[in-house]
C-alpha cells in the first residue's frame, strides 16, 4: 500500500508547476543546495580545528555549550520554513486505506526532510574529526544518537506546534531574551544546559531521555493526527463572522486605490499573506546581529549594507517575490477585466514602498548604535525602493507557483509562506549593493560607498516607468503560461 | 459582434477545438451545448484571451482579442470560481468589479437592488467571505458581478449548474431580459438542453471541438437536440 503513496508523491512532485520552471532555475536551486551542504560539511571539520587550535578550547565542550541555541534555532527555523507533509488527504479518506497508514506515510516523509538531513552534514564530519583525534568511538556514537533523537524530536515537535499560531513567537522571544542576557553577561543559560549535552556523550542513560521523549512525541502527534482526520476536525476550514470594509480613505491614490484596497484586505484576511508582515517585523531585528558586533564575521563594513537591506526590506522581499502569485486564485478574473497592468503593478509597488518607509522609521532605534548605522539603513532603504522593489517584481513575474491563501484549510497543508526558494532568490539582490558599497568604501571612503548605493537607488527611480514597461511586457508574454500554471493546485 | 476565424487549439497533438468560422450577431442570445470535452470552456477561454489559440483568432466587436485589450471594457464573464476573490465579502467584490468597470457605489447598489429576488437573501450582508459561501451562492455572486458596468458581451459558462430550481427559473428570466436588449449579446454554455433552448435564440452544438449543429431555436429544437445526443 505504501507503494501507492510513494507513486502519488512522485507524480505530484514531478508534475508540479514549479518543476516545469526553466532549466536555469533548477540549476540555480541545485547550486545553492550543494553550496549549503558543502558549507556545512566544511563547517563540521573547520569548527573542530578552529576551536581546538585557535581558541585552544575543548571542541566537544564548546560545541555542547552552544547546542541549546542550535536546538532552539533549529526549531524556529523549522517552524518558519519546513512545510508540513503534503498529501491529498480528502480523496484518500474514503478509500480502503487504514487511516494510520495515511498518517504514517505523511510522517515517514518528513523523516527524510532537508531539515533533518542537513544536520548530518555538519555533525558527521565533526564526529569523524573527533574520532580521528582519539575520542572514544562508542561515546561519539552515543552523543550522535542523542543529537539525532533531538533533531527528530524537533521534527515532530514542529508538527505539533505548527497547528498553534503565535506560540512560536513566545518561544522566539524567550530565546532572544536569554541570548541577550548571555551576551551582556547577566545570565548564562549554557551553564545549565551544557552538562546535559555533555552527559549525552558520557552516559547512555541520559541519551535515553531524548530518545524516549522523541518516541513519545511521535506517538502523541501520530494519535492527534489520526484523531483529527475528519472533514470537520483537522481537515476543516473555519469561518468566522466578518465585516465589510470600505477603506475609502485610500481613494486619494486615484486609480491605484482600487487595487490597494484589495491588497490591504488580502494581507489582513489571509493567513499566508499576514505572515509576510510577521517576517518583516522579525527582519527589523536582524540588524542587531550585525550592528552590535556580536558576530565577529559580520564586522566588515560591507555587511552593514547587507543588514540594512534586510532591516528595511523584509516586507519588500517576502511579499514582492510573489507578486502575481498572491492573486493566483483569481488570476483569470484579473486577466479578463479591463485592468491596466501598470495600475496593478503600481499598487503592489506602493505597498512595498510604504512598508519599506515604515520599516525605515521603525528602524530609527538603530540610532542607538550611531548615526553611521542609521545612515546605512537610510541608504539601503533608498536602494530597496529604487532598485529592489523593481527587481522583486521582475523576478516575481517568472514565479509561477500558485499560492493557496487559505492554507489553514488542510491539516497537512503548507503552513508558512516563507519558503526556501524565496530566500535563495533574494540573495542576488543583496550582492549588488554590497559590491557598490565596497567599491566606494575601499577606493575612497565609507561615504563614497553610501553615495554609490544611493545613486544606484535614485537611478532606479528614474527608470521606474521603463522597468514597469519591461515587467508589463513579461506579464503579457508569460500571461498564458502563468494562467495555466496557476490552475494547478498543490 | 463576435467572429471566430479558423480557430484551433491543440494540446500535445490533441485537437480540442477546431472552428473554421463562427459569427455571433449582436444583441442575440447564443447557446453552446456539448458533452464534456467538447470544447465549450476552451472556446470561452479563447474568447477571453485566457488561452492562446494554436491557429486563427477571435474578433470581439472588430477587435482581435489577442492583440488589443480594448474589448475588455465591453465584455464580462463568469467562467468558474477563479473569477471570484475568495477573501472579499460579496459587497466588497461587487464594488471592486464596479470600480474596475468605472461604476461608482451608487451605480452598483442600484444594479444589485434589481437582483434581490435572485439573491434570495443569501448574498448581501452575510458577514462571510466568498470562499465560505456554498457553490450555488458563489455562482449567484459571479453571475451578477458579470452584469456590472453595462457590458455588451456577457459570457456565462454553465450558469445553471449548482443552482437550486427556484434560482434556475429566476436566472432564465434574467437571461431572457438581457437578450431582449438589442445592445447585449449573451453567450451561455450548458449541459442542460431544456434550459438552453428556453433562453437562447441560437444554439450551437460542439462535438470534439467542432461545430456539428447550428440551429435557430424553434419549437422542435429541444427534440432535435435530444435526438442528437441520444445517438
Amino acid at each position: 500500500m505504501f507503494k501507492y503513496f510513494i507513486t502519488l508523491q512522485w507524480k505530484s512532485f514531478w508534475r508540479s508547476a514549479s518543476m516545469t520552471s526553466g532549466l536555469f532555475m533548477k540549476l540555480f536551486m541545485a547550486f545553492w543546495a550543494f553550496w549549503l551542504l558543502g558549507l556545512s560539511a566544511l563547517g563540521g571539520i573547520g569548527a573542530f580545528t578552529v576551536i581546538e587550535e585557535k581558541l585552544e578550547l575543548d571542541p566537544l565542550d564548546t560545541i555542547n555549550r552552544f547546542l541549546i541555541y542550535w536546538w532552539v534555532g533549529d526549531l524556529l527555523f523549522r517552524y518558519a520554513l519546513q512545510k508540513m507533509p503534503v498529501i491529498n488527504i480528502k480523496p484518500l479518506l474514503l478509500l480502503p486505506f487504514n487511516k494510520k497508514k495515511i498518517v504514517s506515510f505523511a510522517f515517514g516523509k518528513t523523516a527524510f526532510s532537508f531539515f533533518n538531513v542537513i544536520h548530518a552534514f555538519f555533525f558527521i564530519p565533526f564526529s569523524i574529526t573527533m574520532i580521528a583525534n582519539d575520542y572514544p568511538v562508542a561515546n561519539v556514537l552515543l552523543w550522535n544518537l542523542g543529537l539525532i533523537a533531538l533533531v527528530y524530536g524537533n521534527n515532530f515537535l514542529n508538527i505539533i506546534l505548527n497547528k498553534k499560531d503565535n506560540l512560536i513567537f513566545i518561544i522566539g522571544g524567550v530565546i532572544a531574551v536569554l541570548g541577550g542576557l548571555h551576551y551582556f553577561g547577566y545570565f548564562d543559560i549554557t551553564v545549565y544546559t551544557a552538562p546535559f549535552f555533555q552527559a549525552l556523550y558520557n552516559s547512555w542513560a541520559v541519551t535515553l531521555i531524548p530518545v524516549i521523549i522523541t518516541i513519545l512525541l511521535i506517538v502523541f502527534s501520530f494519535r492527534s493526527f489520526v484523531k483529527d482526520l475528519y472533514l470537520d476536525a483537522g481537515l476543516a476550514k473555519q469561518s468566522k463572522n466578518i465585516k465589510t470594509e470600505n477603506l475609502d480613505w485610500l481613494d486619494r491614490f486615484g486609480k491605484t486605490a482600487t487595487f490597494l484596497k484589495n491588497d490591504i484586505k488580502l494581507i489582513k484576511r489571509n493567513k499566508r499573506a499576514r505572515s509576510t508582515v510577521m517576517v518583516s517585523v522579525l527582519f527589523l531585528f536582524y540588524g542587531l546581529l550585525f550592528f552590535t558586533g556580536s558576530v565577529e564575521a559580520y564586522d566588515g563594513p560591507v555587511w552593514k549594507i547587507f543588514a540594512a537591506i534586510f532591516v528595511t526590506g523584509g516586507f519588500l522581499l517576502s511579499f514582492g517575490q510573489f507578486v502575481p502569485s498572491w492573486d493566483s486564485s483569481y488570476y483569470p478574473l484579473m486577466m479578463s477585466q479591463n485592468i491596466k497592468y501598470k495600475e496593478y503593478l503600481s499598487s503592489k509597488w506602493w505597498l512595498m514602498v510604504i512598508a519599506t518607509l515604515i520599516s525605515t522609521v521603525l528602524a530609527s532605534g538603530y540610532l542607538y548604535f550611531g548615526w553611521d548605522v542609521y545612515l546605512a539603513i537610510i541608504v539601503a532603504s533608498i536602494y530597496n525602493i529604487g532598485v529592489n522593489s523593481h527587481v522583486v517584481l521582475w523576478a516575481g513575474a517568472y514565479v509561477k507557483t500558485p499560492i493557496d491563501l487559505t492554507s489553514n484549510k488542510k491539516a497537512f497543508g503548507d503552513k508558512q509562506a516563507f519558503n526556501t526558494k524565496t530566500l535563495m532568490l533574494s540573495l542576488p539582490k543583496m550582492v549588488l549593493p554590497m559590491i557598490l558599497y565596497a567599491i566606494g568604501h575601499y577606493t575612497y571612503s565609507p561615504y563614497a560607498g553610501y553615495a554609490l548605493v544611493t545613486v544606484a537607488g535614485l537611478a532606479g527611480f528614474a527608470f521606474r516607468d521603463k522597468v514597469f514597461d519591461i515587467i508589463e511586457k513579461i506579464y503579457k508574454t508569460e500571461k498564458y503560461k502563468t494562467i495555466s500554471a496557476y490552475k494547478q493546485k498543490k | 459582434m463576435i467572429e471566430v476565424h479558423n480557430l484551433s487549439k491543440t494540446y500535445t497533438g490533441n485537437t480540442v477545438l477546431n472552428i473554421d468560422h463562427l459569427e455571433i450577431q449582436k444583441g442575440k442570445s447564443f447557446g453552446l451545448v456539448g458533452n464534456n470535452g467538447a470544447g465549450k470552456t476552451t472556446l470561452f477561454s479563447a474568447l477571453l484571451d485566457l488561452i492562446q489559440p494554436t491557429t486563427g483568432h477571435i474578433e470581439n466587436n472588430g477587435i482581435k482579442v489577442n492583440l488589443s485589450e480594448d474589448w475588455k471594457s465591453i465584455t464580462s464573464a463568469f467562467i468558474d470560481e477563479t473569477f471570484l476573490i475568495g477573501y472579499l465579502t460579496a459587497e466588497e467584490y461587487f464594488y471592486f468589479i464596479g470600480e474596475l468597470r468605472g461604476q461608482n457605489k451608487a451605480d452598483v447598489d442600484a444594479l444589485l437592488a434589481q437582483f434581490e429576488d435572485f439573491f434570495h437573501g443569501e448574498i448581501l450582508g452575510q458577514r462571510k467571505y466568498l470562499r465560505d459561501l456554498s457553490k450555488g451562492n458563489q455562482k449567484k455572486v459571479g453571475i451578477v458581478a458579470a452584469l456590472i458596468g453595462k457590458p455588451e458581451v456577457i459570457i456565462l459558462d454553465e450558469p445553471f449548474a449548482n443552482l437550486d430550481p427556484t434560482t434556475q427559473i429566476r436566472l432564465k428570466k434574467i437571461i431572457k431580459e438581457l437578450s431582449a436588449d438589442p445592445d447585449i449579446t449573451v453567450l451561455v454554455s450548458s449541459h442542460d438542453l431544456m434550459h438552453v433552448t428556453e433562453v437562447c435564440e441560437r444554439i450551437v452544438v460542439l462535438d470534439k471541438g467542432e461545430v456539428v449543429k447550428d440551429i435557430a431555436t424553434s419549437e422542435e429544437t429541444l427534440k432535435e437536440l435530444e435526438e442528437h445526443f441520444n445517438k
